[in-house]
């Protein structure tokens, strides 16, 4: 009886030691000012943010800022429902998703970045040069091949061969998608009517992949595939990636030279609220699937740290990050820009 | 102690007050409810499933109302949502899964429960209850990248060429897609079938063997014909349970299938099943109608494999009595 | 032998073969799969797998210490959550039941069990991530915790219906009290086959993605604590393998190769322990 008791007791102690023992020996002892940040978003700029907060880390040791990298849906809505402290996105909010917030959530461009077309041809690896109608006529579904007429016209001498284009799109909420089928619905009429612009849309055809990362996996073991994803993916998945017409008439490859020229423009005239469309810029040397990225941060932060930690975060990311941008093929961002953040960030209570 | 009780419940001189009291002192009653309290926090956790399931679905059924199943739409952009393409997807890739299981496993099921000794039986069968533990996010690694490629380099234009003529095989050729996803729910679902149907082929009464083996049939005959017949109810349950665990897996099925809600008549092409599109959508749904469609697509699947489950209970029970009942 | 006759034998091997090979096509996926996992998880498993975190995006490198441990405390909250609430259910069910709520009892057991995980995960995301508002492990481990309670309630309940009804008679004929036979000499009595039953249930949850994706998230540092995203095996395999990066696929190989490890180690043991076949209608 004695000794059924002592394993009853035993049990409910190790139970009860459990609960109270635990935290201890997972992740070391959580100092007194560790502070952990949680932010969730967009893919197209993950490899940039990831080693921003690396950097970040490794500077103040006890701040760790977790970013997520869920689609720039998801960094949208989890940032609308409050469960994460900041978000990211490529795809601004519209107005009604601002009017949805319980605080007024403020946009800050981080970098900039470009959506190229990557596609696993076999046989052929050069670069192939897109026109705008030849891209919509691919994702409507009504170009299905790749010796297409759209496509060998611009690419002479390419062995381009008779098989079937798998296209390949995002399944999840994607602010590179809203990059993408912004400059779509620019260019083409019938791609604005039929399907429209928005983080997630009703294509028309392919496959879906998750994240920047999945879409450029699924091209990357898929023949005769095509899909859009941020630069620095096609780069390091190691995939071929097109030059695109620009409104100039000039077929532009996504590079920082390009990708710069596409916000001049936009920089001279950018809104208080930062949200703007570079896509389709004008100037002769601009890239036209071009795009800046946002963090969206809410503009009343109760938490007195990490308020102080994200405006922190902000100005090394606006001075210091920066020259984390070019070799990950990110372009800096303007001076004009910077120096108009460096004044909004104060907005941040 | 039990002497105080004693002059109590005695005083009282209600046997019945008197029985609960020195139940009550002796602890039982104590026991039993405390035992009946943790039973019913499982009662009232169900019930708090169902209940968040249909409240916060709410949004959506108001609009949609039982179009939902039907419509074939599913646009974030223009705010259209409609389950048809997902449940057309989550019911192929199933029936195929179930084409694919039910043949290898009642096979299999047969042979480790008429033919195979007793020890190669159990030690078979314990194998393949090792199937049903590996987890699923396990075998949606390995099809990416074996299976995935095996049906687009070999497979599928294998049945292009010669069975190319039904409108099944034809269509370009992913790799991903409803095949790739049925045939590894396939493989995730066999072992349930096998394991059910060998318990209840085991527990049909030697009698009905013998006396069929008695009557001059081959064993061959003796199977098919008397034991799988008596114990048709139960294999068809366990195809229920199997139909029930295919249709709510979400791993495997959302890495190879290819993520486009689309209705085809190929099984070549991408398609979209609901717990996919759950697992791939929900965190980024950005509008609070976006999210009720997904947690309405919830709600459908749960009272799909509610009403399987039930059935296959139904069936395994049923041939259990059968086999246990006195001639 | 007429030709009848010859037909029906040969009819009778045919057959028989073809469940054969049935059989042995079962078993050699299952061969084929662990040879495949040890194979590119065994060339990918080194010291750093264990030991570091993750490096960021496209860097060579890194390891998964993080999700290993946030695995474990996924578990050790679910094991809170699912023992508890399983092991008292099942002793309800087996020595105190009343008929009609018995039955309530174990059909909502059973609905329970067949909750789609997803749904599972829906469900743990509206009651605690929602009002709490932020992803944390505490929402994972009680997703993973109610998995567990079916499970753990059918092997309990079974278990205990195993002892033989006379070592219950015997302990009351004694003269001790319902609670005090059913603690002292009943559960003792069923107590490796309710252990082991435990223990195949946290096999099952360790091994689920879908209820994390959206309750303990993600995370690429350690997680200190109960309310903070964390990472765990299964969600990095998920993130990993739909990647396009070739180091990140080395390690979900290595982490497929853990995970399933452990898995099966808890089944074997499960059935060396019992010595006998444990019912499937508990999968």
């Amino acid at each position: 009886m004695k000794r059924i008791l002592q394993v009853y007791g035993f049990c409910l102690c190790l139970l009860a030691g459990g609960v109270v023992w635990a935290p201890v020996p997972c992740g070391a002892a959580p100092a007194a000012d560790a502070l952990l940040i949680n932010g969730a978003g967009a893919t197209f700029p993950y490899p940039i943010y990831s080693k921003w907060f690396d950097e970040y880390h490794k500077l103040h040791p006890n701040i760790q800022i977790n970013y997520q990298s869920i689609g720039s849906g998801g960094g949208i809505r989890q940032v609308l429902a409050g469960t994460v402290d900041f978000g990211a996105t490529d795809g601004p909010m519209t107005d009604e998703q601002l009017g949805q917030a319980k605080t007024k959530v403020l946009h800050f461009p981080t970098v900039l970045g470009a959506d190229v077309p990557t596609y696993n041809i076999p046989g052929f690896s050069g670069e192939l040069k897109f026109t705008p109608e030849a891209l919509a006529g691919i994702f409507l579904g009504k170009i299905t091949k790749w010796n297409d007429a759209a496509l060998t016209g611009p690419n002479p001498g390419a062995k381009l061969p008779g098989n079937d284009i798998v296209v390949v799109h995002r399944s999840d909420g994607s602010g590179t998608t809203y990059v993408w089928v912004d400059y779509l619905c620019k260019v083409s009429e019938e791609w604005k009517t039929k399907v429209g612009k928005g983080t997630s849309v009703n294509w028309p055809v392919g496959l879906g992949g998750k994240g920047n990362e999945g879409v450029a996996g699924l091209v990357k073991q898929t023949p005769n595939s095509i899909g859009y994803v941020e630069l620095i993916y096609a780069i390091q998945s190691n995939l071929p990636y097109g030059r695109v017409r620009n409104s100039s008439g000039d077929f532009i490859k996504a590079e920082l030279a390009s990708v710069t020229a596409a916000a001049a423009g936009a920089s001279k005239q950018m809104p208080d609220d930062f949200r703007v469309s570079i896509t389709n810029a004008p100037g002769k040397t601009a890239y036209p699937i071009a795009s800046f990225t946002w963090l969206l941060v809410p503009s009343t932060i109760q938490d007195g740290a990490k308020r102080k930690a994200l405006v922190d975060f902000l100005h090394w990311m606006l001075t210091d990050g920066q020259n984390n941008a070019e070799p990950l093929a990110y372009a800096r961002l303007p001076k004009e820009v910077v120096a108009k953040e460096t004044k909004a960030i104060s907005e941040i209570k | 102690m039990a002497s105080t009780a004693v002059a109590v419940g005695g005083a009282l001189r209600q046997g019945r007050v008197r029985a609960f009291f020195l139940r009550w002192r002796s602890g039982d009653e104590v026991a039993h409810l405390l035992t009946l309290i943790f039973a019913s926090t499982i009662i009232l956790l169900t019930v708090l499933l169902v209940f968040e399931l249909y409240r916060n679905s709410a949004l959506a059924r108001d609009k949609y109302g039982w179009q939902f199943l039907f419509t074939s739409t599913w646009d974030p952009v223009f705010e259209k949502f409609g389950a048809l393409p997902f449940i057309f997807g989550t019911v192929v890739t199933s029936a195929l899964g179930l084409l694919v299981a039910v043949p290898l496993g009642v096979g299999a099921a047969i042979f480790l429960a008429e033919l195979a000794p007793p020890r190669i039986s159990d030690a078979l069968s314990f194998v393949i209850e090792l199937l049903a533990a590996v987890p699923s996010v396990i075998y949606g690694l390995l099809a990416m990248f074996t299976l995935v490629p095996l049906l687009r380099n070999v497979v599928q234009p294998f049945l292009k060429k010669t069975l190319g003529f039904l409108p099944f095989f034809q269509g370009p050729n992913y790799g991903v897609g409803l095949l790739a996803a049925g045939l590894i729910l396939a493989i995730m679902i066999v072992p349930f079938i096998i394991s059910i149907s060998r318990e209840v082929l085991l527990a049909v009464p030697v009698e009905q063997r013998e006396a069929a083996l008695a009557l001059g049939a081959t064993r061959w005959e003796s199977t098919w014909k008397v034991v799988v017949p008596f114990a048709r109810a139960g294999i068809l349950g366990s195809i229920f349970l199997a139909m029930a665990r295919a249709l709510g897996e979400t791993m495997a099925v959302t890495m190879v299938i290819g993520n486009d809600p689309k209705i085809t008549s190929s099984l070549f092409a991408p398609g979209y099943s609901i717990a996919a599109v759950i697992a791939n959508e929900f965190t980024e749904a950005t509008s609070d109608l976006y999210i009720s469609a997904l947690i309405e697509l919830g709600l459908v699947l749960f009272i799909l494999t509610f009403i399987l489950n039930g059935l296959a209970r139904l069936l395994i029970l049923a041939t259990q009595r059968k086999g246990t009942a006195q001639p | 032998m007429n030709y009848r006759s010859v037909w029906r034998k040969s009819v009778n091997a045919v057959m028989f073969s073809l469940t054969g090979i049935c059989a042995l096509a079962v078993v050699s996926v299952l061969v084929f799969i662990l040879g495949y996992l040890v194979w590119n998880g065994g060339r990918a498993i080194n010291w750093d797998f264990f030991t570091k975190l993750p490096t960021p995006v496209g860097e060579t490198g890194g390891g998964m210490a993080n999700a290993i441990v946030g695995s474990a405390k996924l578990l050790l909250l679910a094991a809170l959550v699912g023992v508890p609430v399983g092991f008292i259910g099942g002793v309800y069910l087996a020595e105190f039941g009343g008929k009609t709520f018995s039955f309530l009892v174990r059909y909502t057991t059973d609905l329970l069990n067949g909750v789609p995980s997803i749904v599972m995960g829906i469900f743990a995301y509206t009651m605690i991530v929602l009002p709490l508002q932020h992803f944390s492990t505490l929402a994972g481990g009680l997703a993973l915790g109610v998995m567990m309670i079916p499970i753990a309630v059918r092997s309990t309940e079974e278990f205990l219906r195993a002892v033989p009804q006379s070592l219950r008679e015997g302990a009351l004929a004694l003269g001790a009290s319902r609670w005090k036979a059913v603690a002292t000499v009943v559960i003792p009595a069923a107590f490796r086959g309710i252990l082991t039953g435990i223990m195949l249930a946290l096999a099952r949850v360790a091994g689920e993605t879908a209820p994390l994706l959206f309750t303990s998230f993600n995370n690429r540092f350690w997680s200190h604590g109960w309310d903070q995203p964390t990472a765990s095996l299964p969600v990095m395999i998920f993130t990993y393998a739909i990647a396009p990066y070739d180091d990140w696929h080395r390690q979900a190989w290595a982490a497929g190769l853990v995970l399933l490890g452990l898995v099966l180690l808890a089944n074997i043991t499960a059935r060396v322990v019992l010595g006998r076949k444990l019912s499937s209608a508990a999968g």
